[in-house]
């Protein structure tokens, strides 16, 4: 286990170290220690190391993240996991606005709740919350799969392409175009996979699925007042 | 950006460090605006005596002999506490309104920055940390207050155009965020007869909750109301006598934290704002929900 104290050491320096940690590192274990919410910590990782934050963060965590795994011994600030390609990011505690934004892959965990615009224009990436998630969430997604164990705020899935959407709670309401779809037995299975790689144990049968009914995507003038 | 602060203590003991953890909270905050600061603070209020804080271009000239002049046109005893460019003047609280007729005549380039039984505000341009220093915040005690960090986006860098804003005895309010019909609002209020010192939208919100708590309307109906009536992005934090508001609008994007324990209620548009406030490791830290009006009272 390598240390990283931002205490002592400066940002910059503390996510040289880590992004410098390439394909063919022995030091795939590191801890940094008193974020004390700074912004960026652990942004721009390209390789398979293992990062955990003790406390909690600012703006951008894990940004851009490739291959890394890291996880947020509390909670995250605004933008976390934004545009991540690959790797795993997990926040113990809560995440603010815009969680996972324009992710293309890889696998974001919320343990705790997200607020609004969580997985605002995903792309790939796998977002899975143990909490509720705010207003606006999967606003315009494009693919992925956003998991909620809890409820969602308003206008879910506003604008939405082909990502999947999956709440166990309540939706406070759907945004335009955004609707209720049938649980098929091939979604439960990647609600069951994605569960399992959450390390969350709970039963896909209780969650309802969401997706895009597709009535944007092309101009209609019948459609004018949705637009 | 902007950056805002607040803290609300619960536990007395804390109140002779509120000035310097104040002060420690706004000075994180300066790189989201480092144009200009200020910080109202909630002191012990004296039996039927009220204080002004005043401002003034020359304190100089404008606060040399103030507590007599003001003294003899109020035919009352008058105490003047010059601090930089401000001034916090005590009298009978009865004597309040008259104070502010008469400042007019006597010295028509002081500006009030706030009035009350217990409220004082500083604000100046300049960094986060040399305002404090000016005024020398980290030494009031206090049971509560509220602080911003201004990053100028729609009105011009000045001491009139910094926050906090008075929005009536003991009440202010700090803004993050920017209006879109503040110059719509800012008509009607004239044609209400009020008067603005700038072209600023976050001191029309000030006045526009002033003009509703005139008409009839408590702090928390006003707050309620604004939601309705004003058009843009705000985070407000509010103070008042004795205690502080928290209000979003529905969209929300402008950030807030708040972090409570079983000595105080605090606010920052960042969680490092609140990294060195006693006990944060185990408080209890959220995000209060967006079009939700939040207060807590001693």
């Amino acid at each position: 286990m390598q240390t990283l104290d931002m205490a002592t050491t400066p940002l910059r320096e503390v996510n040289a170290t880590l992004q410098a940690a390439k394909d063919q590192t022995n030091a795939t274990e590191w801890e940094v220690l008193n974020p004390r919410g700074s912004h960026a910590v652990a942004v721009g990782l390209d390789g398979p190391i293992s990062v955990t934050v003790r406390g909690s963060t600012g703006y951008y965590t894990a940004g851009m993240n490739k291959q890394a795994q890291v996880t947020v011994a509390g909670s995250a600030g605004p933008g976390v996991a934004e545009n991540m390609m690959s790797g795993t990011v997990v926040i113990e505690g809560d995440a603010s606005q815009y969680a996972g934004a324009t992710g293309r892959g890889g696998l974001l965990v919320i343990k705790g709740n997200a607020a609004s615009r969580c997985g605002i224009s995903m792309k790939g990436i796998d977002i899975v919350v143990g909490g509720n998630i705010g207003h606006m969430s999967a606003f315009m997604a494009q693919a992925g799969n956003l998991v909620v164990l809890g409820d969602a705020g308003d206008a879910l899935g506003d604008s939405l392409y082909e990502a999947r959407i999956f709440v166990r709670g309540s939706v406070k309401s759907l945004g335009a175009d955004c609707v209720e779809k049938d649980m098929r037995p091939e979604h439960a299975e990647i609600l069951r996979d994605l569960l399992a790689r959450a390390g969350i144990d709970a039963d896909p049968s209780e969650f309802r699925r969401y997706g895009s009914a597709r009535k944007l995507y092309n101009f209609n003038i019948d459609n004018a007042s949705a637009y | 950006m902007c950056g805002i602060v607040g803290l609300f203590l619960k536990d007395r003991s804390l109140e002779p460090e509120l000035g310097a953890m104040l002060t420690d909270m706004l000075v994180t905050m300066t790189d989201r605006g480092p144009d200009s600061a200020g910080i109202a603070i909630y002191r012990p209020a004296e039996p039927g005596q009220a204080r002004m804080t005043v401002q003034s271009p020359d304190p100089a000239r404008d606060f040399d002999a103030l507590d007599h002049d003001l003294g003899e046109a109020l035919g009352c005893a008058v105490s003047v506490r010059v601090q930089d460019t401000h001034a916090v003047l005590q009298m009978p609280e009865t004597r309040l309104d008259a104070a502010r007729t008469a400042l007019r005549e006597l010295r028509p380039e002081v500006r009030v920055m706030g009035a009350g039984g217990s409220v004082e505000i500083f604000k100046e341009t300049g960094l986060p940390a040399d305002v404090a220093r000016r005024f020398d915040i980290a030494a009031m005690s206090g049971s509560h207050g509220i602080g911003h960090t201004r990053m100028a986006t729609e009105s011009a860098v000045t001491t009139l155009g910094a926050h906090p804003f008075s929005t009536g005895a003991d009440q202010c309010l700090v803004h993050n965020g920017s209006l879109s019909n503040h110059n719509n609002l800012r008509r009607r209020l004239v044609q209400k007869g009020m008067s603005f010192e700038t072209q600023n939208d976050s001191e029309v919100a000030a006045a526009w909750l002033t003009a509703r708590m005139q008409d009839g309307a408590d702090l928390g109906q006003a707050l309620e109301d604004s939601l309705n009536a004003l058009d843009g992005f705000f985070t407000f934090v509010v103070g008042t006598r004795d205690g502080f508001g928290v209000l979003r609008d529905p969209i929300a994007c402008k950030p807030a934290v708040m972090a409570e324990t079983d000595r105080y209620v605090a606010f920052g548009s960042e969680y490092r704002a609140m990294v060195n406030l006693p006990g944060i490791d185990t408080a209890r830290v959220w995000e209060p929900e967006p079009a939700t009006v939040y207060f807590w009272k001693h």
